[in-house]
């Protein structure tokens, strides 16, 4: 809910002898009054709101039970401490996944935005392999790296279902971050790549200090979704017997048949992705005030 | 504000109070089983084929998909082979439910206790009793008696374990919402953590690669394994009950279901003229001892 736009207020008179007119002084009155009323209509409006949320939920017949199932304090409490030792384990994923998707990503949205015909090969492998992950549930893909691999009985090639479930994500997910840095790389307009050209740069010099940069700043946003969907999809290692948050939970769930342990591990999920969010807007709002004075170079 | 706004901002009034309205306006429908639950065993004659049923004059019975052998036999429920197949229509005949009258339903694990109505008059699907689930559901009496066992390859590190003591260092595998993970949390307690799987299969598997030294499951799934899926694989032991009572599985019910005196009355007849025993020797006839491991 913004507040009505209110221009730039004429509060005392600074050194140049500017006393505010009458006019003006009604006019700002007239806009705090209209400020002010938006603020308690927001107010009321937000109150009703929750009220008759809270109404419906809780007049609802089945509500006892529904309390007893998923917000049971004594559930939560047993829940807590071991979603909370299973969410490390999402954490060290998200972690090590998240700075091998961000590389290998960059790599393949480099490689698919090469020019010259001499790379032309590698153009395509890398098309195919993004249309390949990309379009390949991940569940699946999971199911293929934890129980297949192993299944080969490869030398030398781990059978720790952690390492491979990381292995499936990060192919899965480096394949979406791929296709975000590609539509970043292009969404730089053509003349910059021309205007470093023309400065002597190289091609390769072009990208690393022109291009890339600006690709990166513009493509936050969509690469924190990401992120933070990789974040979740962490959990999804369990299928090969690793114990993360919602596992933990599930476990709980099972022996008990109490539904609490979900919502638990639910709410530390969103408590985690919060923190995330508030970081990566504010390098953001960094970077845009950084440009806004004309950029450090 | 610009008046161009005015409409925009109307129709978003209008659009929430709508939605309140619609809110407000959804009728809650009451439930109507936990409200007028009979207590005790003469609430209600188990009139033979008239109980309150969710459809009337037919018995809806729920278990997960897949229905895994010995229990069912080739993932079908309704052909009446596997012993909780078999059971199913013995506890049916007892209600008064002849073959055609029972209807057959796919309900996974988790969403058979989810609170709200229930489709379906019981579940069953090897779910143990236990204190803690009856707070969340209705159980029959026990309809078996149920052991956990160890399976393990012929040629690896847990083939040769003979006590507890020697499964404590191993990499341990269960099945999630099953007693097999409580068995190996609470008796073996192992130094490494167990490796926790959604389904058996994917436990089988996990043994089949070497990703975990031995799995847990209930002795009748440890013999079906082992005879037919993982040959490889040998039953090492079983387990003692823990804490003296034996563990059993039950019908699951809708919590204070009209129906679970009645349901109870049938499992126990049932066990009490040897049924219960006829239907075990024809479908689990080879889950014969295994060792047991102290």
């Amino acid at each position: 809910m913004a507040a009505p736009e209110g221009g730039a207020t004429g509060e005392g008179a600074s050194g140049d002898g500017y006393v505010p007119s009458e006019r003006r002084l009604a006019r700002e009155r007239y806009q705090r009054a209209r400020a002010h009323r938006a603020t308690a209509v927001a107010a009321l409006s937000t109150l009703v709101t929750a009220a008759v949320l809270y109404l419906v939920v809780v007049g609802a017949p089945g509500w006892q039970r529904t309390k007893e199932t998923f917000f049971s304090a004594h559930y939560a409490r047993e829940a807590l401490p071991k979603v909370l030792e299973g969410l490390w384990l999402n954490v060290r994923l998200l972690l090590i996944c998240g700075v091998a998707v961000l590389v290998l990503g960059m790599l393949i949205a480099v490689a698919r935005t090469l020019r010259g015909p001499v790379f032309f090969p590698l153009r395509v492998l890398a098309a195919a392999y993004t249309d390949f992950f990309r379009g390949l549930p991940l569940i699946i893909n999971l199911m293929i790296v934890v129980l297949g691999v192993p299944a080969l009985r490869l030398q030398g090639v781990t059978v720790d279902p952690v390492l491979l479930g990381g292995t499936a994500l990060t192919l899965t997910y480096s394949a979406y971050v791929a296709e975000v840095f590609r539509a970043g790389i292009e969404s730089v307009h053509p003349s910059q790549r021309a205007a470093a050209r023309s400065l002597g740069l190289t091609n390769r010099q072009a990208l690393r200090h022109v291009v890339l940069p600006q690709a990166v700043r513009r493509q936050v946003p969509p690469l924190l979704n990401d992120l933070v969907s990789l974040q979740k999809d962490t959990g999804l290692v369990s299928i090969g017997g690793a114990v993360d948050a919602v596992r933990a939970a599930d476990i709980i769930v099972g022996r008990s048949l109490n539904y609490t342990p979900y919502i638990v591990a639910g709410l530390v999920f969103v408590a985690l992705t919060i923190p995330m969010t508030r970081f990566t807007d504010w390098v953001t709002a960094r970077m845009d005030r950084r440009r806004a004075q004309g950029g450090s170079l | 504000m610009h008046p161009a706004h005015r409409p925009l901002r109307r129709a978003v009034a209008a659009a929430t109070i709508a939605l309140l309205a619609t809110a407000v306006g959804c009728a809650p429908q009451p439930e109507d089983s936990a409200s007028a639950a009979p207590s005790g065993p003469a609430a209600k004659s188990c009139a033979k084929g008239g109980l309150a049923t969710k459809t009337s004059g037919k018995l809806t019975v729920a278990t997960d998909e897949p229905a895994y052998e010995p229990w069912f036999k080739d993932g079908k429920p309704a052909d009446g082979k596997g012993y909780e197949s078999a059971v199913a229509y013995a506890v049916a005949k007892r209600l008064g439910y002849d073959r055609s009258a029972v209807v057959w339903q796919s309900v996974p694990f988790n969403k058979a206790f989810a609170p709200g109505v229930k489709t379906f008059d019981f579940d069953i699907n090897q779910v143990s009793i236990s204190a803690e689930r009856k707070k969340a559901v209705d159980f029959s009496s026990g309809y078996y008696d149920v052991r956990q066992a160890v399976i393990a390859l012929k040629d690896g590190k847990a083939a040769g374990a003979t006590d507890i003591a020697d499964l404590k260092k191993l990499k341990l595998g269960a099945q999630v919402g099953t007693t097999s993970l409580d068995y190996i949390t609470d008796v073996v307690k192992p130094t490494r953590e167990p490796a926790v799987y959604a389904k058996n299969d994917q436990a089988k598997s996990a043994l089949r690669n070497g990703q975990v030294d031995a799995v847990v499951t209930d002795l009748p799934t440890a013999f079906y394994i082992t005879a037919a899926e993982v040959t490889e694989a040998k039953i090492v032991g079983q387990f003692e009950n823990q804490g003296g009572a034996p563990e059993q599985f039950g019908l699951v019910l809708d919590k204070g279901s009209a129906l679970t005196p009645c349901v109870t009355r049938a499992v126990d007849a049932l066990r009490k003229d040897g049924t219960l025993a006829r239907i075990e020797k024809q479908w689990l006839s080879d889950a014969v001892d295994a060792p047991v491991l102290k």
